[in-house]
């Protein structure tokens, strides 16, 4: 009885929330291959005025602005690089949620792999330096406990 | 060497520190996007013209002298915050100030500028805001200062003030500016 209680609850936040985004955007596209896309693109990028907002999700004016373009560019069969690059060319690379790889940001997704050897570097160290107390620690231990 | 190793994760702090404080104080206001457009060719644009509709107003038409891009709109605070310094501005003389009214059809511009004053020498109006769009608009007020060969120079985000006018705009137009306007 619990279980279907919570069932029934948990359709009901969903169905609401549902609702809620359509009310943002109720945009459909005349393909279920174009919807998807629309609605992909439309999650990757900023509202640039309410920041941490895609422009999917976002009621402020610019992103609707901003979404009727992308419906328009898809619609007349632009690829969703063109749709980026649109963006990024007016608005910069803050537009993106995902950040793209350039030479002006190499580092940042360098770094990651860069601490990853040093760790392992270290931990190796560590670990051969160790390895190499076992046998001495073990050698007097033995003895003692010898009958 | 091994008595100085306490040293290490010291210095990688340190170097933390100093990559978080260049950050910090290179970032710019908070929330303000740096537009790539700066340095880069102004937006083509052709919009009718607010005060005359059946006029146009070109991008074309602007080509060769300094302007001033002012976006704004009558549903915005900031821009009837900005309001009399813009007129104070026009006043001075030094560039023309071109006004582009966003997404203001349902209201009316017209009377607000009888009312409190139109600092613009031209005002186009974009009333489904993709011209805005091009030139990468996202809050009103913006300001654009473009250069004689049509180059973005410069971008404000916010209510223009005074300080804000001499110091990063007067500044950056050539010392002696053609009164052409």
């Amino acid at each position: 009885m619990i279980r279907s209680g919570l069932v029934a609850a948990t359709l009901a936040i969903l169905v609401l929330f549902t609702t809620l985004a359509q009310a943002v955007d109720p945009t459909q596209m005349p393909t279920p291959q174009l919807q998807q896309r629309y609605l992909a693109l439309t999650h990757e990028l900023r509202c640039v005025q309410c920041q941490n907002e895609a422009i999917a999700d976002s009621p402020v004016d610019i992103a609707a602005d901003l979404r009727r373009q992308v419906r328009e560019m898809l619609l007349a069969g632009k690829t969703d690089e063109d749709v980026r690059n649109y963006m990024v060319a007016r608005y910069g690379e803050f537009i993106l949620f995902r950040p793209r790889m350039s030479a002006k940001n190499l580092w940042l997704w360098l770094t990651p792999g860069v601490l990853i050897l040093v760790g392992a570097f270290v931990a190796v160290r560590i670990i051969s330096q160790r390895s190499h107390l076992v046998p001495q620690d073990n050698e007097p231990l033995e003895e003692d406990i010898r009958p | 060497m091994n008595r100085l190793r306490f040293l290490i994760p010291l210095g990688v702090f340190g170097l933390l520190v100093i990559v978080l404080a260049i950050g910090i104080a290179r970032s710019p206001d908070k929330g303000t996007i740096v537009s790539p457009l700066l340095g880069k060719p102004a937006p083509e644009f052709s919009l009718p013209n607010l005060l005359d509709a059946s006029q146009t107003v070109k991008s074309s038409d602007l080509r060769g002298r300094w302007y001033v891009f002012n976006v704004w709109g009558t549903w915005c605070f900031a821009c009837r915050e900005e309001h009399n310094t813009l007129l104070e501005i026009k006043h001075q003389a030094v560039v023309p100030l071109i006004g582009m009214d966003w997404k203001d059809a349902e209201n009316d511009p017209l009377g607000y500028l009888q009312q409190s004053g139109n600092p613009y020498d031209v005002i186009a109006a974009d009333k489904d805001g993709r011209a805005a769009i091009d030139w990468g608009v996202y809050g009103a007020p913006e300001t654009f200062l473009v250069n004689d060969k049509g180059i973005v120079v410069y971008k404000y985000v916010g209510a223009m003030t005074r300080q804000v006018w001499e110091k990063e705009f007067l500044s950056r137009l050539p010392p002696r500016p053609e009164s052409k306007s």
